[in-house]
């Protein structure tokens, strides 16, 4: 301890806030956790006790391994620790199994691999120039973006609370962007390759570092006015970054590919049968268009345009994962959301090609292709919205415009996260840290951007102080009104579509100041 | 101020802290018969709410004294009164006469600890918050810095949230009281200092500062003219304020005797469970609690109260500053930790609350005893399960002294407040260089103890024979320590007008 204690007086803000945010962790071990934390004691006993030929075809308990194998095998080193605190909790059989030294250990051991996501932010605020730095080390743009990403409070409750290991592949996420901006390409793509392999969701931004890589690394030189020369492609470079990702996927699916169960290990990781929305609906584009529906069916009903006994009964917003059926509007198929998403995600990769502004403008596209995958795709968790807001959180400390945008995606975002606690001891907190986090990032980014223009217009801050109001009336009025049983849905429905709008908002905007933003090469002086 | 900003993200982090750590098991949680402190409380609501008032105090069918009978001032018990009214609205099987005892579920757990969160986030809180903006020559960083650590002090976040106690509405009401006084809001502060003591009387241990601090300014201002003005003015106060609170018993003679034999039961022995003072400690070696009658007890434990506080009373008499009125509040409190009748472990709280209040003039050593303070609770947070929390606020408590101070580097004479002693020293002995080495080492040496001790405690089975031998050890050394702070205390103050007018002549 006092070792410990030492290494923060010399001035080592960092480690005090990494600390800090590390002991935070610890006192939310007791708090309630959500079905995902039987998933991942399942997956643990499915790791330890089955041979692999087994792994994705289990499945006692409803919650089948779905993640690539590279988890599964994070699971099984799990396990190996595991086996020290409760021999019990890795026996397949043993559904729901929660003893206290499990919830200990499940717990830790997230903590224990956020410390991947620690290094990876240290490594990220190498990347961002502290020009603007202030004489304070509060106003310092470093300090600012490791308060924001260390102490992000999306990160906290999805994986401190809810439950889930987001915070490592976090890591490796933005170690990888921080490689990219170092100029350690293979390393920035071994990762990315890598993580791909423990959590297909990443398959989102994708398509942003593969152009990356190709326009800005493969091609080594470009023309006077920042389009590209043909004639300076490495074919080296190309083959190494093939090299690397075929290596890799061979190491996590050839072992399936051997036992023939590729297909299985696919139609596990792909699971189109599930409906268009997850349970409660993320705010996205389909919330909006959900909302919609309802509304307009209510509409019909009242002004006798439907037929009552035509309306499908299932409510979107029951608790189970099924099917919606839309009563008004067309319905939505995969296809359709998979057409539309890759709509979205074109211009970015447009200008990412067309623009090249370096790693800044590969970062853009990056969380463009994340904001647009998670607005237009299929079956989108609200937690995927964590996808683009830490990203985002790189550029918000180096230019106000995208501050502006960090701050109400960020916000809105953040707010929707809130169904995912509904238990009453978790009320509190969600609110304070929502709040701390709320009030430091937006008061932190004024101070950095202090000389320059207002953050938000009359609109956006409107918006913004309407969550308030919003939230007491989800969960301190509508429970003590009559409405509560007929209309159960509606705090859910009312969060959704009212986050929808801003985030739809922010994504429209960060994608205009992409698109008309001028090349970087004629701002720059060389 | 233009950094609010920062100073709510303390408060922020003050409140996720006290909310987390109240998700933890509580005293007594489902331990029948007596549960603990927590059903106490739930059973004075049930109480003052079922019974009228002249029978909240009285032994009868329906208050059984031996089972949690009241036994703090009125203040608390209208405060259990609000809280049932609360309750009544919510589940009024929370509060049924008789049929409630030990009454737990999930939701009255969640009831318990609002009451405690919102009374610290209207009383205690706010008065920190303001304590820390009113410091003179400091940079807004340094005031939020030294506002996180006050709020971020485990001892009284483990006992409140953890244990179950309202101890932030008494400590708080003192703050706002030493808040006033020191700004010259004596009649405001004297009334807040009232309202404390009319919550638990154990704040008892701060009066004799005040008092002091407050007749002091009187002779100060003449005692011919403004400062018996002042005195009056002060006398009608406290008279008036306790009146209105004990409106209910004054009334009967009968009455208000039986309160006062509840507050403070002399038959209750020297002390209680284990406790970190002289007397437990004492024990080891020496059963005065069997060798000596109970009167004689009395009598030895006030007459070394009072000598350990004399001193520094004294001199604050002469010379009242607030800076004198903090360090007395400090070693009155601790001399009655340390030698008076009847402490209870939780008293410590009363010592740590001055001690907050000088953390940024000597950090280094506040940081040490509040430290050792929620150590000494030791045995009690375990008894309560508390272990986890305790670790890691104690930690986190360190960390934001460490770094919002860098205490390891303010080790100095100077900084120790100990320049003028040791000058003063060094006229007899002129090779006295070696305190503040002296004390780094003693820190860092009691610190490797209570990890040790800890670790023991937890990890290793005591021996039969000894099945306490674990908690004794730890009021042991704790006590050993306090008794250090405690001469370490009465040093700063002895000295500090000499050093004061020290740097007069340099200037």
């Amino acid at each position: 301890m006092a070792a410990l204690g030492v290494a923060t007086s010399g001035g080592n803000w960092f480690s005090a806030l990494a600390l800090g945010v590390t002991l935070l962790k610890c006192l939310l071990i007791p708090t309630y956790h959500s079905t995902d934390f039987e998933v991942h004691r399942n997956w643990l006993a499915i790791t330890h006790s089955l041979p692999v030929s087994q792994w994705y075809y289990e499945e006692t308990s409803e919650w089948t391994l779905d993640y690539p194998p590279f988890f599964a095998w994070f699971e099984y080193a799990l396990s190996h620790v595991a086996k020290y605190f409760d021999q019990e909790m890795l026996n397949v059989q043993n559904l729901n199994y929660a003893s206290s030294k499990t919830l200990l250990f499940q717990r830790f051991s997230v903590i224990f691999t956020d410390i991947l996501f620690v290094y990876a932010v240290h490594e990220c605020c190498k990347c961002i120039d502290g020009k603007k730095s202030g004489k304070e080390l509060t106003e310092k743009p470093k300090f600012i973006l490791s308060v924001l990403l260390l102490w992000n409070f999306g990160l906290l409750i999805v994986d401190h609370i809810h439950f889930q290991y987001n915070g490592f592949l976090m890591g490796l996420m933005l170690l990888s962007i921080a490689r990219l901006f170092q100029k350690r390409h293979m390393e920035g793509a071994l990762l990315f390759a890598v993580l791909l392999h423990f959590k297909h969701i990443y398959l989102y931004v994708a398509p942003a570092y593969g152009l990356y890589l190709l326009r800005s690394y493969c091609f080594t030189a470009n023309k006077p006015d920042g389009s590209v020369r043909w004639n300076s492609f490495s074919f080296f470079r190309l083959i190494s970054l093939g090299l690397i990702v075929f290596l890799v996927s061979a190491l996590s699916l050839g072992p399936f590919l051997a036992l023939s169960q590729l297909p299985q290990v696919f139609s596990r990781l792909f699971p189109f049968k599930r409906g268009l929305c997850h349970a409660y609906w993320a705010p996205n584009f389909w919330a909006l268009y959900n909302a919609l529906d309802k509304v307009l069916s209510v509409i019909g009903l009242k002004l006798k345009l439907l037929d009552p006994n035509k309306i499908p009964k299932a409510s979107m917003t029951s608790g189970l994962v099924q099917q919606f059926e839309h009563t008004v509007l067309p319905s939505v198929t995969p296809l359709v959301t998979l057409i539309c998403t890759l709509i979205a995600i074109l211009p970015s990769i447009f200008c990412l090609w067309f623009k090249p502004q370096g790693p800044k403008g590969f970062l853009r596209c990056l969380i463009l292709c994340a904001l647009s995958s998670f607005m237009f795709g299929w079956h989108v968790h609200e937690k995927a919205i964590l996808l683009a807001i830490l990203p985002m959180s790189l550029l918000s400390v180096g230019k106000a415009g995208d501050a502006s945008i960090f701050l109400i995606l960020t916000t809105t975002g953040h707010y929707s996260l809130f169904p995912l606690l509904f238990t009453a001891p978790e009320l509190p907190i969600k609110i304070l840290l929502m709040l701390l986090f709320t009030v430091y990032s937006i008061s932190s980014l004024k101070t950095l951007f202090r000389k320059e223009k207002p953050l938000f217009n009359w609109m956006e801050t409107f918006y913004l102080l309407g969550l308030g109001p919003l939230e007491v009336f989800c969960e301190f009025v509508f429970p003590f009104t009559s409405w509560k049983l007929k209309y159960s849905f509606l705090p859910l429905l009312l969060t959704s579509a009212y986050c929808a709008v801003g985030i739809t908002y922010a994504w429209f905007k960060l994608y205009v100041s992409v698109l008309t933003d001028p090349p970087v090469s004629k701002t720059k002086k060389q | 101020m233009e950094k609010w900003y920062l100073m709510t993200t303390v408060v922020l982090i003050g409140l996720t802290v006290r909310w987390t750590v109240s998700l933890n098991s509580y005293s007594g949680a489902g331990k029948p018969p007596m549960f603990g402190d927590y059903e106490a409380q739930r059973h004075w609501q049930e109480i003052t709410f079922n019974l009228p008032i002249k029978q909240w105090y009285f032994n009868s069918s329906d208050n059984n004294l031996l089972y949690w009978g009241l036994d703090y001032p009125p203040l608390t018990a209208y405060h259990s009164l609000l809280c049932a009214y609360v309750a009544k609205v919510i589940n009024p099987d929370w509060i049924a006469l008789h049929t409630s005892r030990g009454y737990e579920s999930q939701a009255h757990k969640l009831f318990m600890r609002a009451t405690v969160l919102i009374a610290d986030l209207l009383i205690y809180i706010p008065a920190v918050v303001l304590y820390c903006c009113c410091l003179k020559e400091m940079s807004t960083k340094k005031k939020v810095a030294n506002a996180l650590c006050i709020l971020l002090y485990p001892g009284l976040i483990l006992i409140d949230y953890g244990h179950f106690q309202y101890n932030s509405v008494s400590l708080g009401f003192a703050l706002w009281g030493i808040l006033g006084v020191s700004y010259h809001w004596d009649l405001l502060g004297s009334l807040a200092f009232c309202l404390a003591l009319n919550y638990k009387q154990m704040e008892l241990y701060h009066s004799l500062p005040f008092f002091c601090f407050l007749l002091g300014k009187c002779f100060k201002k003449g005692l011919k003219g403004k400062g018996l003005v002042l005195l009056i003015k002060l006398a009608c106060t406290v008279v008036a304020s306790f009146v209105l609170c004990w409106l209910p018993f004054v009334t009967e003679k009968e009455q208000a005797l039986q309160v006062l034999r509840r507050l403070f039961p002399v038959d209750r022995g020297l002390f209680e469970d284990k406790v970190a003072n002289i007397w437990c400690s004492l024990s080891v070696f020496l059963k005065i609690k069997n060798i000596l009658p109970h009167h004689t007890q009395i009598k030895i434990s006030f007459c070394f109260t009072l000598l350990s506080l004399l001193p520094a009373c004294i001199k604050l008499i002469f010379q009242p500053s607030p800076k004198g009125f903090r360090y007395t509040l400090v070693t009155c409190a601790l001399s009655f930790f340390l030698f008076s009748f009847q402490v209870h472990e939780k008293s410590i709280l009363l010592v740590s609350l001055p001690v907050c209040l000088v953390l940024n003039e000597i950090p280094f050593m506040s940081t040490w005893f509040l430290l050792v303070s929620t150590f000494s609770m030791l045995p009690l947070l375990l008894k309560d399960d508390l272990l986890m929390p305790t670790v890691v606020t104690v930690m986190a408590f360190f960390i934001a002294c460490a770094t919002s101070f860098s205490i390891f580097g303010k080790t100095s004479e100077e900084e120790l407040q100990l320049k003028s002693f040791s000058i003063s020293v060094r006229k007899y002995l002129p090779c006295f260089t070696f305190l503040p080495r002296v004390i780094q080492r003693l820190f860092l040496m009691s610190v490797i103890t209570m990890v040790l001790l800890t670790l023991m405690t937890v990890t290793l089975d005591p021996p039969q024979k000894f099945p306490d031998l674990f908690s004794v050890l730890v009021c042991f050394v704790s006590c050993l320590k306090f008794l250090f702070f405690l001469v370490y205390f009465n040093i700063i103050i002895m000295w500090d007008s000499k050093s004061r007018r020290n740097q007069k002549k340099t200037d």
